[in-house]
């Protein structure tokens, strides 16, 4: 690792005040992505801004059809909250395979997204979900969001301080995790929302999270496993490695894309 | 039976230290005055060095020397067997230089050592070293590397280490041109990385008031360790050179050889007048330490029409790597094809070995070594010959299996099993994986749309190594006896030294057995000491499934010398003739009396001789005994493996694996278990998960956990084990070894099972690691294949 | 440098370290705690299992300036004396360890699962210990350690 200055933050304005003061600040939430990252030596930011003292930022609440969950939140939380599994099963399920129990006790929702990993699970929860992100700045749409690999619309100084989900009619989220790291391989997320159905993958997309629009308007036809049975037009590059070559991602795909409809009931 | 003696499932002596975090692994070691070293290794898996920049290095924060292959002139790592080639000529041995002589072979190849105050001082100021790399084509693949042009070395034309034969090729070729039928395949054993879960780590230290050397290492072997780097590479006399395997996080074969770490910090230690620290973090691991298995075969079985083998013929080709690491050359020569009779009578049998340089890691022994490789490819045949000529899997390994009243049989490959029971086994192992009910199970995991699979391994192998004379008529460098010196102190406890070392086996319980059973005295009393070459006269290691049937054997002998000298002094107190005394539960009596003396108390005399004649005995008691084998241990054995494949997402859960092993006599039955259970999930994982995978330009792409797979709790299940018993005939223990039979007997049985489930839609084959996507690509090129049809 | 205090097993400690010290090195190195162990560099492996106030985390993937103020358990902190904490004597009993390496920081993810669910099935208990790697044991006797284990930190109770 390499040296850094490191500061704790007492509030949001005070991590964003010193995301300014340095010349190449980062903001570690829970840390289980960005810490592996500075041991390897692949990053070398200037000064770590620490959010772990900001209280504000971590909690759940649940108003009407919208389930709000601050930055701060570990999925250990998100997994095992009343709210969430009462309000959205399919995010609370989602949030109890991401990594294993100790990377839970400490990974943050806001971090998860804010770093846009490929193989991330939160990408797809918020864009299957049509979830908004919220910043110390303003509020982005998921659709609008993850831009690419480990790219967002975050500026520079902008930190995550919330995401709002809002409640889908049913919803369900599958992963084929890689068999060695246990991200996902692919990570289906079918939600039929009020405004009709979406369904988001992650860990296939040459550039990160994406949602697939034949799915969706076959799935807004009929809600059933079957309607999967369709050629995926317009889907984006697949990522190709070791474990997954591009062909077996689109079986993946679907296979799992079928299991959360059938698992949605 | 005494319920701390043979037998007995005792629970570890070990145990308490390692569960409160009290082991002391060579990390846990810190010197006076220590410093740390970084390894500053190739980036490119093939190149030149034109020339190593260290100035800016040299001047960062907290380095305290810096030195490349042009400071470190010293010996070549060596080799520890030679294997000549079919003409007799010696194999292909270009040097092993501990830091890299103008060129690199491998990426992770060690280019320079950075010593400095901290470790993070040293990694920071390595990345100021400029290095001129001129890149060179890289030889990655195994399979084409003999037509390469490149050379990986300039001294081995061809990229040819060795063309090694075993059996007469023409006698052979003879009855398959007349065999009634031939079974042909073309088999990978994937390359594996031993992933020891303690990454590797030194300590080099030199005082200079004595000239002695210590080096603080990850060994299974530290006096072999002394052997190589003190004679070979730094010429440092073993008076002068400690080497301490302290506790040991696990090695499987990994943490045999004498690695260039190891000489580059004892080396620079004598330079700098400090002890350095070395650790690998695991990055580095995958990129040092020696990988396993490795071989392309092209096989073939030919049977009569009776379904009986009467020819076997092999080409393989085995992957070194870049250079030759200690036991390299004997793993698919010597470890592999003497197994290929494996538990069958096949009567003429040939094999051919190319070892191979690559430009990749080393490549060596790993738990099974060589035997592994051996049984997958003939498993597979004999599961292929099966399906191609009607006979079930249960029929045509009895119609083929050396008999019950065989023994001692001679194989035409070179070895002679001393003991086994086949059927009894294969019997044993139907019966507890319930393959009667199988069609049942399989009607109903259709029902569920997935597909199983039912997999049959029957295997023997060769451990207990090894006979001196066998293996040093067949190339071997060193004699592979053991060592061992019981210590009995005035009041009766017991220390024994041994050679051989312990790193997760619970040789500390299971040794301490022998010596309770033996003299009659609880096991608290007796402490095993390892792994120090100042504490113990020699040793030769752990490795081979050796410790119990070498190791153990060797107590024995020293155990048995101490009784002797103990029924002389208690002839002595009881004024008898020794030839007059028994020992029986600690106790020596006069033969026919009631005069009797305990153990305790021979011992105490023994250090307070007041009346000892002393020209007839001495004071003391303590006996020194060295143990060679009269040949290898046999342990045989049936694994049986169950799946079901999920078709969609091609995924392979190992729904039950049944193992049934004969290891000889059963010292710690608890201890036995868990030594196959290891194996079995090391075999699994060989299976379907794990490969080391290069590209074209020699990039390890299975780097760290995140790409290479290894096997976690939810991977694999629970296992059914069980043991039968026929006694290795050649030692007092009748043991024949336990430490490998599940890496060994359980891949072929997995992929077997694999092959079964996916038969019936057309697949024939499928190689190691039946991974998810590549399971699911057989499944649809089989689909493709068969719409073609 | 940067002055790090915390409560470790019980005991208050203290360090001056540099901001990008793990909370591993720091116990390792800084405070002598040699029992956890680093196995990885991609938290993976689980070998350097802790406790901080009351959740297992990976101690190599949390910088030791983050666990400042913090109540910390290692290995060294379970048993009592020579009394090993049930967890412990559990993998004892049941041969849930060979060479020891991966075994702390097994005990200590094992130690907080049951803690959690006290009703876990096999399935559930191998789910849970998905962040543990372990070389030797084929995880057998470690399932067994952990359901034994369980049983009887609820019979302590």
């Amino acid at each position: 690792m390499y040296e850094f200055n490191y500061h704790k933050a007492s509030s949001v304005s005070d991590a964003e005040q010193a995301l300014r003061n340095a010349s190449d600040g980062k903001i570690v939430a829970g840390g289980q992505t960005l810490l592996p990252t500075l041991k390897q030596r692949l990053a070398s930011p200037s000064d770590l801004i620490d959010l772990g003292g900001c209280s504000e930022l971590c909690g759940i609440s649940v108003d009407g059809d919208t389930v709000t969950i601050g930055a701060m939140t570990t999925h250990a939380m998100v997994a095992n909250s009343a709210e969430v599994q009462s309000a959205i099963p399919a995010l609370a399920g989602l949030a109890s395979n991401i990594g294993d129990a100790q990377v839970r006790n400490l990974g943050t929702i806001g971090g998860s997204i804010a770093n846009n990993d490929p193989a991330a699970d939160y990408p797809a929860a918020c864009l299957g979900l049509g979830a908004v992100i919220v910043t110390d700045k303003r509020e982005i749409v998921a659709d609008d969001f993850f831009t690419g690999l480990f790219e967002t619309a975050l500026d520079e100084h902008e930190i995550i301080t919330a995401i709002r989900f809002p409640k889908p009619e049913k919803a369900c989220y599958q992963k084929f995790p890689n068999p060695a790291s246990r991200y996902a391989l692919v990570g289906v997320m079918v939600a039929k929302m009020s405004s009709g159905v979406r369904v988001a993958v992650t860990g296939a997309g040459a550039d990160g999270v994406f949602r697939v629009d034949a799915f969706e308007s076959a799935l807004d036809g009929s809600f059933s496993a079957s309607s999967l049975d369709i050629e995926m037009v317009h889907l984006p590059d697949l990522l190709e490695d070791i474990h997954g070559s591009p062909g077996y991602r689109e079986n993946l795909i679907r296979v799992m894309g079928k299991r959360a409809v059938e698992a949605c009931g | 039976m005494n319920d701390t003696g043979i037998g007995a499932s005792v629970r570890r002596k070990e145990d308490f230290r390692f569960l409160t975090g009290q082991g002391t692994y060579t990390d846990d070691i810190n010197r006076p005055g220590q410093t740390y070293g970084y390894i500053l290794r190739s980036p490119v898996a093939h190149a030149k060095i034109n020339g190593i920049d260290l100035a800016e290095a040299k001047a960062a924060p907290g380095v305290v020397a810096i030195f490349t292959g042009d400071d470190m002139q010293v010996g070549s790592i060596p080799c520890g067997w030679g294997v000549n080639n079919k003409d007799g000529s010696p194999m292909n041995e270009p040097p092993h230089p501990a830091l890299a002589q103008g060129k690199v072979r491998h990426v992770g190849d060690q280019v320079a050592i950075v010593i400095a105050e901290s470790y993070a001082e040293a990694r920071a100021a390595a990345e100021l070293i400029d290095v001129d790399y001129e890149e060179l084509p890289a030889v990655a693949d195994l399979a084409t590397a003999l037509d390469q042009s490149t050379l990986v070395h300039d001294e081995a034309p061809g990229n040819l280490c060795y063309d090694w034969e075993i059996g007469e090729e023409a006698q052979v070729n003879a009855i398959f041109e007349s065999a009634h039928h031939v079974t042909s395949m073309d088999i990978v054993n994937n390359r594996l990385v031993p992933n020891a879960m303690e990454p590797r780590a030194a300590i080099g230290e030199y005082d200079s008031a004595t000239g002695e050397y210590t080096l603080y290492t990850t060994s299974q072997n530290p006096h072999v360790i002394r052997l190589l780097m003190g004679a070979f590479v730094l010429q440092i006399p073993e008076h002068k050179l400690r080497v301490v395997a302290p506790d040991v996080g696990g090695g499987f074969g990994s943490k045999i050889f004498h690695y260039a770490e190891e000489a580059i910090v004892t080396w620079a230690a004598q330079k700098v007048r400090r002890p350095i620290k070395w650790r690998a973090e695991r990055s580095e691991s995958f990129l040092s330490d020696a990988h396993g298995r490795d071989h392309v075969t092209k096989a073939e079985l030919a049977l009569d029409q009776d379904g009986k083998f009467i020819g076997l013929r092999c080409y393989t080709k085995a992957n070194m790597g870049a250079y030759l690491s200690t036991f390299s050359t004997c793993v698919p020569t010597y470890l592999h094809a003497t197994l290929l009779a494996g538990v069958y009578t096949t009567p003429a049998i040939y094999c051919n070995v190319k070892a191979v340089f690559t430009n990749t890691v080393p490549v060596d022994a790993y738990r099974g070594a060589g035997r592994p490789e051996a049984t997958y490819l003939l498993e597979r045949l004999v599961d292929r010959a099966a399906r191609e000529t009607g006979m079930s899997q249960s029929e045509i390994r009895r119609k083929n299996f050396i008999p019950e009243d065989a023994f001692p049989y001679q194989t035409p490959v070179a070895l002679q099993y001393d003991s086994g029971n086949y059927t009894a086994t294969l019997d044993r192992a139907e019966e507890l994986a319930d393959v009667a009910g199988f069609q049942a199970r399989r009607s109903e995991a259709a029902s569920r749309g997935k597909l199983r699979g039912l997999g049959y391994s029957t295997y023997v192998e060769a451990c207990g190594i090894a006979p001196s004379a066998v293996v040093g008529s067949l190339g071997a460098r060193a004699g592979l006896f053991e060592s061992a010196n019981i210590r009995v102190h005035p009041t009766g406890s017991v220390t024994v030294y041994t050679g051989s070392h312990s790193h997760g086996q619970g040789h500390e319980t299971t040794f301490a057995q022998l010596v309770s059973d033996s003299l009659g005295i609880p096991i608290e009393n007796v402490d095993i000491s390892h792994g120090d070459t100042n504490k113990v006269a020699f040793g030769m290691g752990t490795y081979g499934s050796r410790s119990l049937a070498v190791g153990g054997e060797a107590i024995m002998k020293a155990l048995d010398k101490v009784i002797t000298k103990s029924k002389k002094i208690a002839a002595h107190v009881l004024e008898a003739d020794s030839a007059d005394i028994e020992f029986k539960d600690g106790k020596f009596t006069v033969a026919g009396t009631d005069r009797e003396m305990a153990f305790g108390d021979v011992a105490l005399t023994a250090y307070v001789p007041h009346n000892f004649p002393h020209d007839e005995l001495e004071p003391g008691l303590e006996e020194q005994a060295f143990y060679d084998p009269m040949n290898f241990t046999y342990p045989a054995g049936c694994h049986i493996c169950e799946v079901e494949i999920d078709p969609d997402t091609g995924v392979v859960e190992v729904v039950a694996m049944t193992a049934m092993d004969d290891v000889g006599r059963v010292i710690n039955p608890m201890i036995v278990e868990g030594q196959i259970h290891g194996g079995l999930a090391q075999g699994i994982g060989q299976a379907l998960m794990e490969g080391a995978r290069y590209d074209d330009d020699g990039q390890l792409l299975t780097g760290s956990y995140m790409d290479y797979c290894m096997p976690r709790a939810d991977d694999l299940p629970d296992f059914k084990v069980g043991t039968t018993t026929t006694l290795c005939t050649h030692n007092s223990l009748g043991v024949k070894g336990c430490g490998e039979v599940g890496a060994i007997g359980s891949p072929p049985a997995v992929i077997n099972a694999v092959v079964d489930a996916l038969w019936d839609q057309g697949v024939r084959d499928i190689a190691m690691p039946a991974t998810p996507n590549a399971v699911w690509n057989a499944l649809n090129g089989a689909k493709t294949a068969m719409a073609a049809e | 440098m940067t002055n790090v205090s915390m409560t470790v097993n019980g005991r208050p400690v203290s360090a001056d370290v540099e901001p990008r010290t793990l909370l591993v090195e720091y116990l390792r190195e800084n405070i002598g705690l040699t029992g956890t162990h680093v196995g990885c560099d991609t938290s993976q492996c689980g070998a350097c299992v802790i406790h901080v106030d009351g959740k297992s985390v990976k101690s190599c993937t949390m910088l030791a300036v983050q666990a400042a103020g913090c109540e910390v358990t290692t290995i060294e902190g379970l048993a009592n004396g020579d009394d090993l904490h049930p967890m412990q004597a559990a993998f004892r009993e049941n041969h849930g360890l060979q060479c020891g390496f991966c075994t702390p920081g097994m005990v200590m993810s094992a130690v907080d699962l049951v803690t959690k669910n006290p009703d876990l099935t096999d399935t559930e208990i191998r789910d849970g210990l998905e962040g543990n790697i372990c070389r030797c044991t084929g995880y057998h006797n470690i399932v067994k350690s952990v359901r034994a284990g369980s049983n009887a930190m609820k019979a302590a109770e």
